[in-house]
C-alpha cells in the first residue's frame, strides 16, 4: 500500500509540475489540479496509513486511539479540497476571460512565434 | 490578561469578525448602493481600529505589569493543543492596528470612483481584511492556511477589480503563482503534522525538542516548504517576479491594501522562525537563518536594480515593496542567528513606516502618471464621468480650464500630490526626518552595538546588509527624484485632474508617517520590546500551553503533556499529543 500511495503521489505531483510549466493556460490548470490531488493524498498519508479503522471515536469512556485512524488529516484534506476546488474554479473563469481578452490561450497572453 | 481564564477576552476575535460580518452584510445590498457599502466599510474599519487600539492597550498594560503576557482566545472553548487558538501578543496587536490604519485611506480612495468599476469591491475588501487579521491573530498552522486563503481569494477579486486585458493577464500569473504557493504551504503543514503531531505553533516548538534525527530532517523539509510558500508571499528575491506586474496592474486602492499582504508573509516567517526555529530550538536552532540573511540582502539588491530600471511609476512601487521585504527579512535572519534584538526592533519600526509609505505610493502613482504617454491603457476617467467630481469641485480642486491663458496650469491638488510624492520618496529613501531614516538608523545601530563587542568585528554578511540598506535607499531616491523632476518640474502643459478623494487618503497616510516620526520614541520602544519578546519564544510557548496542561488533566485518562511516546517513534504510530497514544 505504501508503495502504491507513494507512486501515486509521485506521479501526480510530477505530471502536475510538468504541466504547470507548460505555456498553455489549460495545461496549467490541469497541472494545478493534479498537484492539488497529489498534495491532498500526501496530507492524508501524513496521518499514517490505516486499513479498516474508523476515524470517529465512540462517545463516552476512553478508547485506544491506536485502533482509530487519525481524524485530523482528514479534516485538513477536506478543507484543502474545498479551497483548491474554489480557487481552481476561479482560475478557470480567469482563463476564459484571458482567452477572450487576448485571443490566445498562451499564459503570457501572446504567442511567442506570431 | 491574567484573569481571562474565567472570562475569555472576546475582543480578540473582533478584528476578524467585524470585517467578515460587514463584508457579508454588504452582499445583501445591490451593488448600486455603493455609498451605503462605503459607509458600512468605513464603520467596520473604524470599529476594527478601535478594537486594535484596545487590544494593543491590553498587551501593553499586561507587559508593564510584569513579563510578556500573551493573550489567548480558544475558539469554541476547545482545549488548547486540540482546538484552534487565537493568540495576541505585541507583534500581532501591532500588525492588526497597521492593517486597520492602511484600510481607511484605501477605502476613501476607492470612493473616488474605483469602487464603481467592478462588482462587490467593498465586500472583497472586508474579506481581505478579515483574512489578514486572522492570519495575524491565529496560533494554529492550519487555521493560518485557511485565513491565508481567505485573504488570497479576496485579493484575487480585488486585483482583478476593474478588469481589462492587462489585469487579466497579470491576474492569471498571480493566481497560478499563489495556487502553487498554497500547495507548498499544504505540503509543509502536512509534514509538520506528520513529524510533530500538532499544528499549534507553540506546541510545534515544544514537540520539536523530542524529534529524533530522521524526523528532524523531515521537519526541516517541512520548514523549507513553509518558508518557500511564505517567501513567495513576502516576495523574496528568486520568488518575487510576480509582484511588480501584479501590483502594477491592480487598481490603486487595491494595490494600496495589498501592500499589507507581503507583510503577512513576513509576519509568518518572523513568527515561525523565531518561535519554532529560534535560538533555543536545540539542533534546529537557526535553521534557514542564512537563507533569510542572504536572500534578504539579494532581495534588496534586486529591488534596487528594478526600481532604477523600470520606467513605470506603479512598477517602481512594486520594487519598493520588494526592497522593504528584503530589509525586514534579512533582519529576521540576523535575529534568528542571534544577532541581537535591537536590530529586529528597528526593522519592525521600519516595516510599519515603509508599509504605510508603499501604500501611499500606490495611491499617488496612478493620479500622477495619469494622461501619461501610455494613455491608452490608463483608464480614462474624464470629464463628467465621475459623479463625485461635481460634488467636490467647490473645494477648489477642479482644474482651471475656463481662463484663456492661465499663468500656470498647476493646480493645488497637483502641487499637493507633488509634495506628497516628495515626502513619500524621502520616507522610502530614508532621509532624516522620516521614519525610514530612524528605522534604518536603528537597524544599523543595533547591528553594530550587538555584534561588534561580541566578536570584535562584523561578519561579512552584516557589512553587505548595511551597505545594501544605504544603497537601496540611494537607488530609490535616484529613481524617484528622476521621475519627480521630469514629471513635476520639467513638464509643462495642463496637469491631470486629481480629485480631493484621491488627495485626502495620501495626506492621511503621510500624517500617519509624520506621527510615527514625532512619536518615534514610543513606537521604537514598543517595537524593541516586541523584538525582545519574539526572541524569548519560551514565554510565548508557556503562555499558550499553560492552560494546555490544565485541560489535558481533565479527561479521565490523564495524559502528561510533556513526554511524547518516544520509544514507539521508530514504528511510526500516531504519536501526536492530541491523540495521546499511551
Amino acid at each position: 500500500m505504501e508503495l502504491i500511495l507513494a507512486l501515486a503521489i509521485g506521479i501526480l505531483v510530477g505530471s502536475g509540475v510538468w504541466l504547470l510549466l507548460r505555456p498553455r493556460s489549460y495545461q496549467v490548470i490541469i497541472g494545478l489540479c493534479l498537484l492539488a490531488y497529489g498534495v491532498n493524498l500526501f496530507i492524508f498519508a501524513m496521518g499514517r496509513l490505516y486499513v479498516g479503522a474508523a476515524p470517529i471515536m465512540p462517545k463516552g469512556g476512553f478508547v485506544d486511539p491506536t485502533a482509530y485512524a487519525d481524524p485530523v488529516p482528514q479534516a485538513l484534506v477536506l478543507t484543502a479540497i474545498v479551497i483548491s476546488f474554489a480557487t481552481t474554479a476561479l482560475f478557470l473563469v480567469l482563463m476564459i476571460a484571458s482567452r477572450g481578452a487576448t485571443g490566445t490561450d498562451h499564459v503570457d497572453g501572446r504567442e511567442r512565434h506570431p | 490578561m491574567m484573569n481571562d481564564a474565567a472570562m475569555p477576552d472576546h475582543l480578540m476575535i473582533a478584528p476578524i469578525l467585524i470585517p467578515l460580518v460587514a463584508g457579508a452584510l454588504m452582499l445583501f445590498y445591490s451593488d448600486r448602493n455603493r455609498q451605503t457599502k462605503l459607509i458600512m466599510g468605513l464603520v467596520a474599519v473604524g470599529l476594527t481600529f478601535l478594537a486594535s487600539v484596545e487590544l494593543m492597550a491590553d498587551v501593553k498594560s499586561a507587559t508593564e505589569q510584569g513579563g510578556t503576557v500573551v493573550g489567548l482566545y480558544r475558539l469554541g472553548d476547545w482545549p488548547v493543543p486540540i482546538g484552534i487558538v487565537l493568540v495576541l501578543d505585541r507583534l500581532s496587536a501591532m500588525m492588526v492596528m497597521l492593517t486597520a490604519l492602511l484600510a481607511a485611506p484605501s477605502l476613501i480612495y476607492a470612493a473616488a470612483g474605483w469602487h464603481g468599476k467592478g462588482q462587490h469591491y467593498h465586500s472583497m475588501f472586508q474579506f481581505l481584511l478579515a483574512g489578514v487579521n486572522g492570519s495575524f491573530l491565529t496560533g494554529d498552522l492550519f487555521n493560518l492556511f485557511v485565513f491565508f486563503e481567505v485573504m488570497l481569494a479576496a485579493s484575487y477579486g480585488l486585483m482583478l477589480h476593474g478588469s481589462g486585458p492587462e489585469r487579466i493577464k497579470a491576474g492569471l500569473h498571480y493566481l497560478a503563482v499563489n495556487l502553487a504557493a498554497s500547495l507548498f504551504f499544504l505540503i509543509g503543514v502536512a509534514l509538520v503534522y506528520g513529524t510533530t503531531g500538532t499544528l499549534n505553533m507553540a506546541d510545534i516548538g515544544r514537540a520539536l525538542y523530542w524529534l529524533d534525527d530522521a524526523e528532524r530532517l523531515l521537519f526541516h523539509a517541512a520548514a523549507t516548504f513553509l518558508g518557500l510558500a511564505f517567501l513567495i508571499k513576502a516576495a523574496a528575491w528568486p520568488l518575487c517576479f510576480w509582484l511588480p506586474p501584479t501590483y502594477g496592474a491592480a487598481s490603486p486602492p487595491a494595490a494600496a491594501i495589498m501592500a499589507i499582504m507581503t507583510k503577512v508573509g513576513i509576519y509568518v516567517i518572523l513568527r515561525l522562525s523565531l518561535l519554532v526555529l529560534g535560538p533555543d530550538a536545540g539542533p534546529s536552532a537557526g535553521f534557514g537563518a542564512s537563507v533569510l540573511m542572504i536572500g534578504g540582502v539579494v532581495t534588496m539588491a534586486f529591488g534596487m536594480i528594478g526600481i532604477l530600471g523600470t520606467p513605470e511609476l506603479v512598477r517602481k512601487g512594486g520594487y519598493l515593496a520588494i526592497i522593504s521585504s528584503g530589509t525586514v527579512l534579512a533582519a529576521i535572519g540576523f535575529a534568528q542567528a542571534g544577532g541581537g534584538s535591537s536590530m529586529l526592533g528597528g526593522a519592525l519600526y521600519y516595516m510599519v513606516g515603509s508599509t504605510a509609505a508603499i501604500s501611499a505610493f500606490f495611491l499617488i502613482a496612478e493620479p500622477v502618471s495619469r494622461n501619461d504617454e501610455g494613455d491608452d491603457d490608463a483608464p480614462a476617467e474624464d470629464d463628467g464621468f465621475d459623479p463625485l467630481s461635481e460634488r467636490w469641485a467647490p473645494m477648489g480642486l477642479g482644474t482651471v480650464e475656463d481662463t484663456t491663458a492661465p499663468a500656470s496650469q498647476r493646480t493645488v491638488s497637483w502641487l499637493t500630490m507633488a509634495i506628497c510624492f516628495g515626502l513619500v520618496a524621502a520616507m522610502i529613501a530614508g532621509l532624516p526626518p522620516m521614519p525610514g531614516f530612524i528605522g534604518k538608523f536603528a537597524i544599523l545601530r543595533g547591528a553594530v552595538q550587538d555584534n561588534l563587542p561580541a566578536s570584535g568585528h562584523l561578519p561579512v554578511i552584516l557589512w553587505a546588509y548595511a551597505a545594501m540598506l544605504i544603497l537601496s535607499g540611494l537607488g530609490a531616491l535616484i529613481a524617484l527624484m528622476r521621475f519627480g523632476i521630469r514629471r513635476f518640474w520639467a513638464e509643462e502643459g495642463p496637469t491631470p485632474r486629481i480629485l480631493a478623494l484621491e488627495v485626502v487618503p495620501v495626506v492621511m497616510l503621510l500624517g500617519m508617517i509624520g506621527l510615527q516620526t514625532v512619536r518615534s520614541d514610543a513606537l521604537l520602544g514598543y517595537t524593541s520590546a516586541t523584538a525582545d519578546a519574539l526572541l524569548e519564544p519560551r514565554v510565548y510557548r508557556s503562555a499558550v500551553l499553560a492552560e494546555a496542561q490544565d485541560v489535558r488533566a481533565a479527561p479521565v485518562q490523564s495524559l502528561s503533556p510533556d513526554p511524547l511516546p518516544e520509544p514507539e517513534a521508530e514504528a511510526e504510530p500516531e504519536n501526536g499529543p492530541e491523540e495521546g497514544a499511551q
